[in-house]
C-alpha cells in the first residue's frame, strides 16, 4: 500500500467544483421530487379513479425500474426520438426529480393516511373546503410524522447522484474518476470523493434533526 | 328548523337508521339517547352530512338538504359540531384552532377572527391557554376549546356527540356548564349524551333511538318519569 495524497492536491478545486455541481442539480431534483411527490399523493387518495391509476401506474414504473435505466432514457433515448437537444444537467433533474417523486408520494401518502381520521372531520365540519384543509390541517401533520423517512429519502437521492457520471455530467464522482485517470492512481481521489458525500449526508442528517426538532414543538 | 323524513342509512347491508322522522324546532335543546349502537352518532352526522343518508329528506330551514346538488360546505357553515374525541388540530395553539375556520371560511380578517375568538375563548374560561397547544390541556380543556371552535363560526346548530363520554368524572361538570349557558342564549342544540341527568335538567325534548328506530320522542320529565315502550323501560332501568 502507497497512498500519496500529495498528487491530488492540485486537482482539489477542480474536485470541489463537483460539490456545487451535484449539490446544484440534488436541489432541484429534490424539489422537483417534493412537490411532484405531493400532488402525485393527493391524487392517490382522491375518490377519482382514474387520476388515482395514473399516479399508481407513475409510481409503479418508476420505482420498478432502474434509475441508471431511466436516466438513460431520458439523455439518450429522448432526444433520438424528439431531435431535442436535452442537457446533461436537465437530464440528470429530470430522471431524480422524476424518480424521486415515485418515492416521496408513496412515503406522503402513507403520512396522509397516518393522520387520525377525526381531523379531516373536524375541518369538514368547520366547512373548511378540501384545499385549505390539505394544506393548513392535513399535510402539516402528515409532513411531521413522515420528515425522518423523507429525510432518509432525500439522502439516498444525494448518494445516488453519483450515476449521473455514466452521462459525462461533471459531478463529484465524475470529477474524482476523471483525476484517477490523470494521475494513474484511483484511490486517492474516490476516497477524497467519498469523504466529501460523506459529509454531505452528515450536514443533510443534522439539518433533519433540526427541523425536526423545531417541528415538535407542539408535543 | 330541522326536519328528517324517513331518514334512513345503511352501511353495507346493515340498516342503521331505519326512517327517522322528528323536528327540531329553532332554540329547542334535543337530547338524544339510547343504547350503544342504536344509530345516535349517524344520525347526528348525517344532519351535517358528515354521512350521507341512504335515503329520507333533511330539511333545515326549508332547504332539503339531502336533494342532488347542494353546496356542503355552505349547510356545514351553520352547524357546528363538537366530537367525542375533540379532534383539535394538534399543530394549533388554542386561538389559532378557534380562529382558523372563521379566517379560511368566512373569510373574516385576522383581527376580527382573533377579536371573536378570544372573546369565545374567555366565555370558555381559558384565556389563560390561548397560547398553549392541544397537548398542554386536559380533556375538559380541550373540549371546552373544540365547543369555542365551533361557535366561532357562528352556527345557528350545534351538535354534540356524546361530549363527555372521553373525559374523566371530574371534568364532566365543566363542559356540561358551558353547554348550560350556551342553551340558555336560545341555540338549537341536538346532544348525544349519556348523561341522563343533564338531559332532564337542560332538553326540551328527549329522542330515544333503539335499533335504527326512534322509539319514542318527547317531554323529558315524562320520559324519564313514565317512558312509553318497554324498550325505553328497559334501558333507563339500566342507566339510571
Ligand atoms: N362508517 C361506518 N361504516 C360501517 N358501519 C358503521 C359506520 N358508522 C357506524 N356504523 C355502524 O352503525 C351502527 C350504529 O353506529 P352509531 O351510529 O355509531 O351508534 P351509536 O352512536 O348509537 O353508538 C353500528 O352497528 C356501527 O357499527
Ligand atoms: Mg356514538
Amino acid at each position: 500500500m502507497n497512498l500519496d495524497f500529495n498528487q491530488i492536491v492540485p486537482y482539489i478545486p477542480f474536485i470541489l467544483e463537483g460539490i456545487v455541481a451535484t449539490l446544484k442539480f440534488v436541489s432541484i431534483s429534490i424539489i422537483v421530487g417534493f412537490i411532484l411527490g405531493t400532488l402525485l399523493a393527493i391524487c392517490k387518495i382522491t375518490k377519482v379513479p382514474l387520476l388515482k391509476w395514473i399516479a399508481d401506474a407513475y409510481t409503479s414504473i418508476f420505482r420498478g425500474t432502474p434509475l441508471i435505466l431511466q436516466l438513460m432514457i431520458i439523455y439518450f433515448a429522448v432526444p433520438q426520438l424528439t431531435g431535442l437537444d436535452i442537457t446533461a444537467f436537465v437530464s440528470a433533474v429530470l430522471a431524480f426529480g422524476l424518480n424521486s417523486a415515485a418515492y416521496v408520494s408513496e412515503i406522503i401518502r402513507a403520512g396522509i393516511m397516518a393522520v387520525d381520521k377525526g381531523q379531516t372531520e373536524a375541518a369538514e365540519a368547520l366547512g373548511v373546503p378540501y384545499k385549505s384543509m390539505m394544506l393548513n390541517i392535513i399535510l402539516p401533520q402528515a409532513f411531521k410524522n413522515i420528515l425522518p423517512a423523507l429525510m432518509n429519502e432525500f439522502i439516498t437521492l444525494t448518494k445516488e447522484s453519483a450515476i449521473v457520471s455514466t452521462i459525462g455530467y461533471l459531478d463529484l464522482m465524475r470529477r474524482a474518476q476523471i483525476v484517477g485517470a490523470d494521475i494513474y492512481r484511483n484511490f486517492e481521489p474516490l476516497l477524497f470523493a467519498g469523504l466529501i458525500y460523506w459529509v454531505m449526508v452528515f450536514i443533510l442528517t443534522k439539518i433533519g434533526g433540526l427541523v425536526e426538532r423545531r417541528m415538535r414543538q407542539s408535543d | 328548523m330541522i326536519n328528517t323524513s324517513n331518514l334512513s342509512k345503511t352501511f353495507g347491508k346493515n340498516e342503521v337508521l331505519k326512517g327517522i322522522s322528528t323536528t327540531i324546532k329553532h332554540g329547542e335543546v334535543v337530547a338524544v339517547i339510547g343504547p350503544s349502537g342504536s344509530g345516535k352518532s349517524t344520525f347526528l352526522r348525517c344532519l351535517n352530512l358528515l354521512e350521507q343518508p341512504t335515503s329520507g329528506e333533511i330539511h333545515i330551514n326549508d332547504i332539503n338538504i339531502t336533494a342532488g346538488k347542494v353546496d356542503k360546505l355552505k349547510i356545514r357553515k351553520n352547524i357546528g359540531m363538537v366530537f367525542q374525541h375533540f379532534h383539535l388540530f394538534p399543530h394549533m395553539t388554542v386561538l389559532e384552532n378557534v380562529t382558523y375556520a372563521p379566517q379560511k371560511v368566512k373569510n373574516l380578517s385576522k383581527q376580527e377572527a382573533n377579536r371573536l375568538g378570544k372573546e369565545l375563548i374567555a366565555k370558555v374560561g381559558l384565556t389563560d391557554k390561548e397560547d398553549a397547544y392541544p397537548n398542554r390541556l386536559s380533556g375538559g380543556q380541550k373540549q371546552r376549546v373544540a365547543i369555542a371552535r365551533a361557535l366561532a363560526m357562528e352556527p345557528e346548530i350545534m351538535l354534540f356527540d356524546e361530549p363527555t363520554s372521553a373525559l374523566d368524572p371530574e371534568m364532566v361538570k365543566e363542559v356540561l356548564d358551558v353547554m348550560k349557558d350556551l342553551a340558555t342564549t336560545g341555540m338549537t342544540m341536538v346532544i348525544v349524551t349519556h348523561e341522563m341527568n343533564f338531559a332532564k335538567e337542560v332538553a326540551d325534548k328527549v329522542l330515544f333511538l333503539d335499533g335504527g328506530v326512534l322509539m319514542e320522542e318527547g317531554d323529558p320529565k315524562e320520559f324519564f318519569t313514565e317512558p312509553k315502550t318497554s324498550r325505553a323501560k328497559d334501558f333507563l332501568d339500566k342507566v339510571l
